[in-house]
C-alpha cells in the first residue's frame, strides 16, 4: 500500500522520457562528431565519460532509480564498484608482466 | 475506477518492490556477464592499440549510429508504455510495446546487413582473409563478432519478453494496478540498451 502512494507521487509523465531520449541522442551525435575530429589522446576518454552519462541517464530516468527506495542505488553502486574493482585488479596485475 | 482499487490494494498479496529487486540481482549476473567481455577487450586494446584502431576502421560508423539512435528510440517507447499503463491508456501501451518491439527488429535488420557485409569482405572468424591479418586485428574482430552477437542473442530475447507483456496486456493480465511484469521486461530492454551505449564507441569509435 505504502508502494502505491509512493508511486503515484513519483511517477513521471510522458515528458521527461521523451527530454532525456533527446538528449541520448545529442550525446550519440556529440560523441561521433568527437571521434570524427581526432583529437587522439582524448578519444577514448570522452567516448567512455559521453557513454557512462548516457548510462545514467537511463539508470536513473528509463530504469526509475530515481523514484526507487534508496536500497536500489546502493545495490547498483556495489555491483559496479565490483566491476571497478576487477578492471582496477585487473590492470595492476597485468602491467607487471 | 477507485473502488476496483481500493479492493485491489486489500485483497491481492504482492510484493513488487521485491520482485523489481529480484530482476535488478538478475540484471547483475549480466553486467558481470558482459563486464568480463569489457575486461578482455580493454586489456587486448591496451597490447594491440594500433591493430584495434585499424581494425575499427573497416566497421560502419554511420551504420552504427544510426542502430544506436534506434535502440535508444525503442528504449524510450518502452518506458512510454509504462507511463501509458499507469494511467489505464491500454492501447496506446500495447503500441508502444508493438513499436518497441519493431525497432527491436529493425536494429536486428541493420546488423544483419552489416554482418553479411563483412562476410562478403571475406572477415568471419577463421577465415582466410582474416587469419592472413595480425593478432591484434584477429582479437578485434573475434571480440566484435562475440559482443555484438551476445549483445543481439539479448535483443531477440528482449523482443520475445516484450512480445509475451503485450499479450499479457491484451488480456488484462498487466493493468493499471498490476504492471510490474512489464517494468522487469523494460529494465531488461533498458539494460540492453546500457551495454550498447559501450559496445557502440568501443567498436566503432576508434581513431
Amino acid at each position: 500500500m505504502e508502494k502505491h502512494d509512493y508511486y503515484h507521487e513519483h511517477s513521471h509523465g510522458y515528458g521527461i522520457y521523451i527530454l532525456v531520449w533527446l538528449a541520448l541522442m545529442t550525446l550519440t551525435a556529440v560523441t561521433v562528431a568527437v571521434a570524427g575530429m581526432d583529437i587522439d589522446r582524448f578519444t577514448v576518454a570522452t567516448a567512455l565519460i559521453i557513454a557512462s552519462v548516457k548510462a545514467y541517464l537511463v539508470l536513473t530516468i528509463f530504469m526509475h532509480l530515481r523514484s526507487e527506495t534508496r536500497n536500489f542505488t546502493v545495490f547498483v553502486i556495489v555491483a559496479l564498484l565490483f566491476l571497478g574493482i576487477s578492471f582496477v585488479l585487473l590492470f595492476s596485475d597485468y602491467s607487471f608482466h | 475506477m477507485s473502488s476496483t482499487e481500493h479492493t485491489a490494494e486489500t485483497h491481492v498479496h504482492r510484493d513488487d518492490i521485491g520482485s523489481r529487486m529480484g530482476m535488478w540481482l538478475f540484471l547483475f549476473t549480466e553486467l558481470i556477464l558482459f563486464g568480463g567481455m569489457f575486461l578482455i577487450y580493454s586489456v587486448y586494446r591496451f597490447e594491440y592499440p594500433e591493430a584495434f584502431h585499424l581494425a575499427a576502421k573497416e566497421l560502419n560508423t554511420i551504420m552504427g549510429a544510426f542502430n544506436t539512435a534506434v535502440l535508444l528510440t525503442s528504449s524510450m517507447t518502452m518506458a512510454l508504455s509504462i507511463v501509458a499503463i499507469q494511467r489505464n491508456q491500454k492501447i496506446l501501451s500495447i503500441w508502444l510495446q508493438m513499436i518497441t518491439i519493431f525497432l527491436a527488429l529493425f536494429f536486428l535488420v541493420n546488423k544483419y546487413f552489416e554482418w553479411t557485409a563483412k562476410f562478403h569482405h571475406g572477415i568471419y572468424p577463421g577465415s582466410e582473409e582474416l587469419l592472413s591479418k595480425g593478432s591484434g586485428e584477429i582479437l578485434f574482430f573475434g571480440l566484435y563478432y562475440v559482443m555484438t552477437g551476445l549483445h543481439g542473442i539479448h535483443v531477440i530475447v528482449g523482443m520475445v519478453l516484450i512480445g509475451v507483456m503485450t499479450r499479457m496486456t491484451r488480456k488484462d493480465i498487466i493493468t493499471k494496478d498490476s504492471y510490474v511484469r512489464l517494468e522487469n521486461a523494460g529494465l531488461y530492454w533498458h539494460l540492453v540498451d546500457i551495454i550498447w551505449i559501450f559496445l557502440f564507441p568501443l567498436f566503432y569509435l576508434i581513431t
